[in-house]
């Protein structure tokens, strides 16, 4: 995983809500066992035509967003099904950043596994960064986990609560199985009073 | 909304200890252990400063979408399995339901389930593949077999993982790097759920099912009521469910965006799994019984949020738009965007009625569907087959409507067979097909085309979820096996 790092970027705003992962990948492409080449497909129902080009009224499709790394986006974002394929899709395309109201439990996880920043603000915070990107599409913002806190040139900046433990590892790129089996000696130890206490689960 | 929920409050246990409660009391209320507490406990591995609990994962599911990256990760970063034993694998999303003694036509499907197979012979996993005799949707073998008792901590790559909270088994959907997690050291770092207690008092009325009740849930507290929490389902209704009814239930757990849902193990959870292959027997019943009966919540454990309701008050429900929570009562209507004060449910609806070609205040017995699908680890259990057989025998499929019935497993399957449900299904203009997730996600050949409406019995009714631009209403079996006789709702209460 690449370490996050402080950057200035496109947002790209989809003001829809409950987007669910049926949408950003569509189960069609489910079916490679490779966990790269997912970005081209992300959106697909609603960013290509039936002909396979691109639907000029997909927002993701304005120029003005073009190599956007921040995605601002309506309420419950990502419910639906478990695919992890939903964050390597957006990771793909390029997004690292994503700001909404709410995250569906398991995407949530699922992006901070996959070097995204998943961040939450409240509804006043998502409209006025919602107003500022309609009023002036291709707008940049600067993103910095280090201190938590976003900035834009309208000064609709805002600073964000993260958890510790997860920010550690977006910022450091860290592998989260290296850093559970520093524990080891307690999973074992764990297991074999597992195993005293439920044997008919070992039986 | 027909169905009159009574939302409750939410309790904060900190303010209640100090507002309500005398400080001798408030240690009492502290002792007290929701079931989801004491499962958390009791699983609790390491809880150090900084870092995510650590908790044990007793049982791993598998199926061919979410796994091959993660055996793909052990791989490169040269890792084993810990625990084969602690894992049971199957294929059923990509599997066709009809001719299945032909190759798999779809190269890419194709290849996934060889890459399936090769991952869990090369790490000793046990597997259910598509010629073996046990094989079917995972959420339907997995309890089949027994391989998930109450008090364990289940995970599987699938957000119906859910299901299974239905034996008063911790039991959740991961992504594929917690797959590759747990397969790695057998615990997942996870933050703890609030609680969020269900009461569903009063009777059912016979025709309504656990799936109406699951849609009139969701439809009140939304998909997103339950994000943050793990629900336990609690009260008279409950408790009238079978296994197969809690089953229902649970898997939809997951669609009001809660981690997992719970329903307390009592003798029907114990009936149930007696002399199944992974359940226990001898003197390890009897020492699993003890724990599994110390395992309900407490009398008095506080939970987070409460919510209740009426059984009696719960009609068929039948979902609308393109998200769960657009739901309604059989005898209501579409409703009407101006109907929805906040503003982003009126655009939601406006946008659902365009995607499902609807109007508003059409009449839900008035939409004549297509397609009737039943099946899904939602519901393609043995009882359903047996409620929808029911309402068909004696009917015939409506002209121009494609009915298929899709056991969830070729145990349920060969069950239905020997009651003699397949010939209902079939004399009626039914097709009756293998087991498979089917039409429930369409990656299997199994689909709406554009514009194409289905009475579905599955569990999602999203955008394209079951085919680009086809429009799905979410129903339970009784209700799609009417409204294949008629080709559009019915009221079965009025039948």
């Amino acid at each position: 995983m690449e370490p996050y790092k402080k950057h200035e970027s496109i947002a790209a705003l989809m003001n829809r809500s409950n987007v669910d992962t049926d949408q950003i990948i569509p189960k069609q492409f489910l079916k490679r066992v490779e966990r790269s080449g997912f970005g081209v497909h992300l959106f697909h129902d609603w960013r290509f035509n039936d002909d396979g080009s691109d639907n000029p009224e997909f927002e993701l499709n304005k120029p003005a967003f073009k190599g956007a790394k921040i995605l601002v986006a309506g309420d419950n974002f990502g419910c639906g099904s478990s695919r992890e394929h939903a964050p390597w899709a957006i990771a793909d395309y390029g997004f690292n950043t994503i700001i909404s109201t709410s995250y569906a439990d398991i995407f949530y996880n699922n992006c901070f596994k996959n070097g995204i920043l998943a961040i939450k603000v409240d509804k006043n915070q998502l409209d006025r960064l919602m107003t500022e990107i309609t009023a002036n599409e291709g707008v940049r913002f600067i993103v910095d986990l280090e201190n938590q806190q976003v900035t834009t040139p309208a000064g609709n900046g805002f600073s964000f609560d993260i958890d510790p433990f997860r920010k550690g590892n977006l910022l450091s790129g860290l592998d989260d199985i290296g850093l559970t089996l520093k524990h080891v000696d307690k999973i074992d130890e764990y297991e074999q009073q597992h195993k005293q206490n439920y044997p008919w689960l070992w039986a | 909304m027909l169905c009159i929920i009574r939302y409750a409050l939410l309790i904060d246990p900190v303010t209640r200890h100090t507002l309500d409660v005398e400080p001798v009391k408030a240690l009492e209320f502290a002792m007290k252990k929701t079931m989801y507490e004491k499962i958390w406990d009791s699983h609790l591995v390491v809880d150090a400063a900084g870092q995510a609990p650590l908790i044990y994962v007793d049982r791993h599911l598998m199926h061919e979408v979410t796994s091959p990256q993660a055996f793909e990760g052990l791989r490169l970063a040269g890792r084993k399995v810990r625990n084969p034993h602690s894992i049971l694998a199957t294929m059923d999303h990509c599997v066709p339901t009809k001719n299945r003694d032909l190759p798999i036509a779809d190269p890419i499907a194709k290849k996934q389930i060889e890459v399936m197979a090769e991952n869990c012979l090369e790490n000793g996993l046990n597997l259910y593949d598509m010629k073996n005799p046990n094989n079917g949707v995972i959420h339907v073998v997995v309890p089949e077999h027994g391989f998930v008792h109450p008090g364990m901590v289940v995970v599987c790559g699938d957000s119906h993982t859910a299901t299974h909270g239905a034996f008063g088994a911790l039991a959740f959907g991961i992504g594929t790097s917690e797959v590759e997690h747990v397969m790695a050291t057998q615990t997942l770092p996870q933050k703890k759920s609030k609680t969020m207690l269900i009461q569903v008092d009063g009777r059912l009325s016979k025709y309504s099912s656990a799936k109406d009740i699951a849609l009139a849930i969701i439809g009140k507290i939304g998909t997103a009521g339950g994000t943050g929490y793990v629900i336990e389902y609690a009260g008279e209704a409950i408790r009238a469910l079978s296994m197969e009814g809690r089953m229902t239930l649970c898997n939809m757990a997951i669609e009001a965006g809660a981690r997992a849902g719970l329903v307390a193990p009592d003798e029907k959870t114990y009936e149930y799994l007696k002399g199944r292959e992974f359940a226990p027997s001898g003197n390890n019943w009897d020492l699993a019984l003890a724990y599994w009966k110390s395992l309900p919540s407490d009398e008095g454990a506080v939970f987070d949020a409460v919510i209740t309701l009426d059984a009696a008050d719960i009609a068929p429900q039948v979902s609308w738009g393109t998200s769960p929570e657009q739901v309604v009562g059989v005898n209501g209507a579409v409703p009407a965007p101006e109907s929805f004060e906040n503003e982003s449910k009126r655009k939601a609806c406006e946008s659902a009625l365009a995607y499902m070609g609807l109007a508003p205040n059409t009449k839900i017995t008035d939409i004549p569907i297509d397609l009737v699908f039943i099946g899904s680890c939602t519901n393609g259990r043995i009882e359903d087959f047996r409620i929808a057989a029911e309402m068909t025998k004696g009917t015939k499929v409506a002209e121009g409507v494609k009915a298929i019935a899709v056991p969830g497993s070729y145990h349920v399957k060969h069950q239905a067979e020997d009651e003699g449900l397949d010939k209902i299904f079939i004399e009626a203009g039914w097709e009756w097909r293998d087991p498979g997730c089917s039409m429930c996600l369409a990656m299997n050949g199994d689909e709406l085309t554009k514009g194409q409406r289905s009475a579905s019995t599955s569990n999602r009714n999203f955008e394209g979820r079951q085919g680009k631009g086809g429009r799905t209403h979410l129903v339970s079996p009784a209700m799609a096996a009417a409204a294949a006789a008629a080709g559009h709702f019915v009221d079965i209460r009025t039948l």
